[in-house]
């Protein structure tokens, strides 16, 4: 596939993520502040967040395994997690993480472990199509082009 | 936005490259702090939490009133996130404004929430500004000519 192509389907394929809710504005912060002093910002920003991530969903994990639920506990983590995600635009993980705080003020055992499950989903889902803008973005600089400035006027 | 009681001038105002230092428990955060705060000439350096903020501005527990900072170079600026396990945002700012040597340093607060009463008691206890999360460029200018533009 020739640079061109690939740029077209990297555009294509990131209006998408947005048309999908799976980004929203707060990931177009990101790319807009990424500069030649800084060429892998977006990356780095996103892996913290994946890494970070990974941890959050094992504590809450283990936290409503536990014979008595600390929900106080589980909100902190479901605060963070709402909180980083809501940092770097994964749009989807943040709406599961409002309505995750929910059921943990309720003290709903039940809404939250289906709530763990929800914002599971939504993390794997973001975090696989980001890795595919990444592979795409690598292949565009391999071959010598350049990502492209993106307009949203859609 | 009011301005602080104190009479401190803009702190960009005569300084190249102001020195911030962005206290926030969340690592994404404090990168996306870093890079924005870069962007606009900033020297920064960041903290995890409230303990080690203190620390660096040398109101820690070996406070020594004969320096102002440990590190030597002077901080032009603390901005802190309000939720922060341990000590929060809010009783960093108490422990800034309480001090004898660091309460002229303009401490702005921020939050994912946007929550009345707290904001305004931050800004009560001295808070320069409260600026909700996530953090955009634009919030940044808007920092950085507020803190230009403000005198007693």
């Amino acid at each position: 596939m020739e640079v061109g192509q690939m740029q077209r389907q990297w555009v294509d394929y990131t209006k998408s993520l947005f048309l999908e809710g799976f980004l929203d504005g707060q990931f177009l912060q990101l790319q807009q502040l990424q500069d030649e002093s800084n060429p892998d910002f977006v990356v780095e920003v996103v892996s913290l967040f994946f890494e970070d991530s990974e941890k959050l969903l094992n504590d809450l994990t283990r936290a409503l395994e536990q014979p008595t639920v600390d929900f106080k506990r589980v909100d902190a983590h479901v605060h963070q997690f709402k909180g980083s995600s809501s940092s770097i635009g994964a749009q989807r993980v943040k709406n599961a993480c409002i309505a995750f705080r929910n059921f943990c003020e309720e003290k709903n055992t039940e809404g939250c472990v289906r709530c763990v499950q929800q914002v599971k989903h939504e993390y794997y889902l973001v975090k696989s199509k980001l890795e595919t803008l990444f592979a795409l973005e690598q292949q565009i600089m391999a071959a010598g082009g350049s990502i492209p400035m993106l307009e949203l006027n859609f | 936005m009011e301005s602080s009681s104190s009479s401190s001038k803009g702190f960009m105002a005569n300084v190249e490259q102001p020195h911030v230092l962005a206290v926030d428990d969340s690592l994404v955060d404090r990168k996306l702090i870093e890079k924005l705060l870069t962007n606009l000439s900033c020297k920064v350096t960041t903290a995890e939490n409230g303990a080690s903020a203190l620390e660096f501005l040398g109101l820690g527990d070996q406070h020594n009133s004969l320096e102002s900072n440990v590190s030597n170079s002077k901080v032009n600026l603390v901005i802190t996130d309000y939720c922060m396990p341990g000590m929060t945002g809010y009783e960093l700012l108490k422990k800034i404004k309480e001090s004898s040597i660091m309460k002229e340093v303009p401490v702005v607060i921020m939050s994912s929430e946007n929550v009345p009463t707290r904001i305004n008691k931050c800004l009560e206890e001295g808070a320069q500004m409260f600026m909700l999360k996530p953090l955009k460029q634009s919030d940044m200018k808007k920092l950085r000519y507020h803190l230009m533009n403000c005198s007693s």
